[in-house]
């Protein structure tokens, strides 16, 4: 016999030290509630995490590697948006 | 989380030379390859494989250490070990997550182990009949596999080296938790002693045997080296492994069990006996001391939770059903 | 003589032991891998509160009795658990029940014990109650899953209350060594814990389609050192090595 496959959950966790919630692992659970709480047995048993985030892995959509060039590469040429494109004078200090 | 729908449409020009010098250059520029990129089948056999056995092995790992957590000497030790062997299994959900990413289910790795068709570490087929084995466990195999680790951290394949990393880092307490057990042995009564030393002459050649073949008979280890699957030679690994632990052992008053254990001084490595690789190769085929029990208790496990994950996902659909209808109602 | 307080706050630690104990057989076994590291976690907090506990009882004694003198070195007649926590580990329904029908009084308890005059008993319970209120959600969320899950699951379930409601009862038992601490504002009345548990246990099993049992004749006497056969099992694991290798250190 084979068994109907338990579905797979993303785990993201918001640390202590204040940052956005990251991807972490995933798991397998029957449904969102055990979810959370397997993601709190299994991902935060060292006081990792002030909150968490499941999402059934068959939510997420995800970019094609093949796309990336397109998606990725443009950006690589706005060197304007980056702060050392614009010329201050040392005399003003810090900015 | 990945789309597995890409993973099969590539698999029909898995064999283009000009994908797979893309590939490799990408390898050799250490840049990490992500489930959906293209990859050479070979390399995802590979990886399919080292990381389902490396998850399986956290898991059969489990019986040998659990063994005693009912009956460990103090409330300390209790808790540190059940909060150890608690982490394999942790170890071996991050892992099972990882291969996942390559196409394969949980439930066909679960199958492939309880089939037989998947193998995992030979060292779990040795039975721990004394508490010093809970320590010697923790020092020798840990000791072991740490040094087989810390590599894979750099490995070429992006979730199975964040696994490692996760890994790596709760490990840290295991070996010391170890040693602590050997150490208050060996500095114990008479019998306390003793009790370590047998454990010593037990482990020590199956902890070395840990590293694999030696280099000369490994079949895959070029092509995985090129890969940055793997990073160091067996050999490599294991003379580590020894040069680290020798001294431990002999802090400890503790001997090995190899009459021709010596430092040499030119080297600066000490040199050990032959390994007997016909033992290695005979638990490996399944003829060791434990190869049936383990496997026939995760097997009972698996049986005896049949109902339970039946039942938790007819509640789901339940719930689902329920919450439908109370939409469809409230329309 | 045993001090009242001595003999409470071991009836306390002697709970969360063997609980904790029973808990631990799972490690390795569970149903599902995310499940064994729940139970295993349960089980952690428990032996935790236990450690803390047994301490406690050593310095009220003034005996300088450790927490493994306590929990290593004494026979049966002289454990004060009660009778449901001893009871073999059964199938992951009897588990999980009995945890949540424990963890359903224990929480509202320790809630109430972290008021204690007695300061140390206390603090305990403060870091106990947050443990609680998660194995009370926890098992909860499974009795509900296995109470409306499959015809086989429901069964299970009802035959696991079956067996362990008569073994409730000692939970609410108040005898003249707590009294004395209860009126003192030591010790927590059960009375006072009662419409709480009820509660919980009818919200739950309200979910589960689980018919309450009703309250006839009650098992008692573990809190008096009167135990079933399986205590002594559990301690012949338990005490093995300190039995075994009198006075070393581990």
């Amino acid at each position: 016999m084979t068994e109907k496959t338990m579905p797979l959950w993303e785990v993201f966790i918001r640390s202590r030290t204040g940052l956005s919630h990251r991807h972490c692992g995933s798991l397998h659970a029957p449904d969102a509630e055990m979810a959370l709480q397997a993601a709190r047995d299994v991902y935060t048993r060292r006081g990792e995490g002030l909150s968490i985030w499941v999402v059934p892995s068959s939510a997420i959509t995800a970019s094609d590697p093949q796309d990336k060039d397109a998606l990725f590469e443009p950006t690589a040429s706005k060197i304007y948006r980056h702060p050392t494109f614009y010329e201050v004078p040392e005399e003003v200090g810090h900015m | 989380m990945y789309a597995q729908a890409l993973n099969v449409a590539e698999k029909a020009h898995a064999d283009d030379p000009e994908l797979r010098a893309r590939f490799q250059a990408r390898v050799d520029a250490e840049e990490k390859i992500e489930p959906n990129d293209w990859m050479p089948e070979g390399y995802r056999r590979t990886l399919v494989r080292q990381i389902s056995q490396h998850a399986h092995s956290e898991i059969v790992g489990m019986l040998p250490e659990g063994n005693w957590i009912t009956r460990a000497p103090s409330l300390k030790r209790k808790a540190a070990l059940l909060a150890k062997v608690q982490d394999e299994g942790g170890h071996g959900l991050y892992l099972y997550s990882a291969a996942e990413t390559l196409g394969v289910s949980r439930e066909e790795l679960v199958e492939q182990l309880l089939t037989g068709k998947a193998k995992y570490s030979s060292i779990f087929n040795y039975p721990t009949p004394s508490w010093a084995d809970m320590g010697m466990i923790g020092w020798l195999v840990d000791g072991a596999a740490i040094m087989n680790q810390i590599p894979l951290c750099r490995c070429s394949y992006g979730p199975y080296a964040r696994a490692m990393i996760r890994i790596c880092k709760e490990e840290s307490f295991h070996q010391r938790q170890g040693y602590e057990i050997v150490m208050t042995l060996a500095k114990g009564s008479p019998a306390q002693k003793k009790m370590a030393q047998d454990s010593l002459n037990r482990w020590w050649w199956p902890a070395l045997m840990m590293f694999g073949p030696s280099d000369k008979d490994s079949q895959h280890s070029d092509q995985n080296m090129a890969w940055k699957i793997k990073r160091f030679s067996n050999d490599d690994l294991r003379q580590k492994f020894i040069d680290a632990t020798v001294p431990q052992g002999h802090f400890l008053g503790l001997t090995f069990p190899d009459p021709d254990l010596r430092f040499n001084a030119a080297t600066g490595h000490w040199e050990h006996g032959p390994i007997d690789w016909s033992e290695f190769n005979r638990v490996v085929r399944g003829e060791g001391p434990c190869n049936r029990e383990r496997l026939k208790a995760r097997q009972k496990a698996h049986d005896e939770g049949v109902w339970v994950r039946e039942a938790a996902l007819a509640h789901a659909e339940k719930r689902a059903a329920r919450k439908a209808a109370a939409k469809i109602a409230a329309e | 003589m045993e001090t009242p307080l001595f003999t409470y706050t071991l009836r306390l630690a002697d709970n969360a032991l063997v609980l904790g104990h029973r808990l631990s057989e799972w490690c390795g076994h569970g149903p599902m891998l995310e499940e064994d590291l729940a139970l295993a976690n349960m089980a952690l907090d428990l032996i935790g509160q236990a450690r803390n506990l047994y301490t406690h009882a050593g310095a009220i004694e003034g005996k300088g009795r450790s927490e493994d003198d306590l929990s290593y070195l004494r026979d049966c007649p002289d454990w004060r658990n009660i009778l449901l926590v001893e009871r073999p580990r059964g199938d992951f329904a009897f588990t999980i029940l009995r945890q949540f029908l424990y963890a359903a009084f224990m929480h509202p308890y320790f809630e109430r014990l972290a008021a204690s005059k007695d300061e140390t008993l206390a603090a305990i319970a403060a870091k106990a109650v947050k443990e609680m209120a998660y194995h009370v959600r926890h098992t909860g969320e499974w009795v509900i899953r296995l109470g409306d899950g499959t015809e086989e699951s429901a069964a299970r379930l009802k035959e696991a209350l079956d067996d362990l409601w008569p073994f409730t009862g000692e939970m609410f038992e108040v005898d003249g060594v707590e009294q004395a601490l209860i009126d003192a504002g030591i010790a927590v009345d059960p009375a006072v814990i009662r419409p709480v548990w009820n509660g919980t246990i009818d919200h739950v099993f309200g979910e589960a389609l689980l018919t309450r049992p009703r309250d006839g004749w009650m098992q008692t006497g573990g809190r008096r050192g009167e135990h079933s056969e399986h205590l002594g099992h559990l301690l012949s694991d338990l005490q093995f090595l300190q039995r075994t290798y009198p006075g070393a250190t581990w």
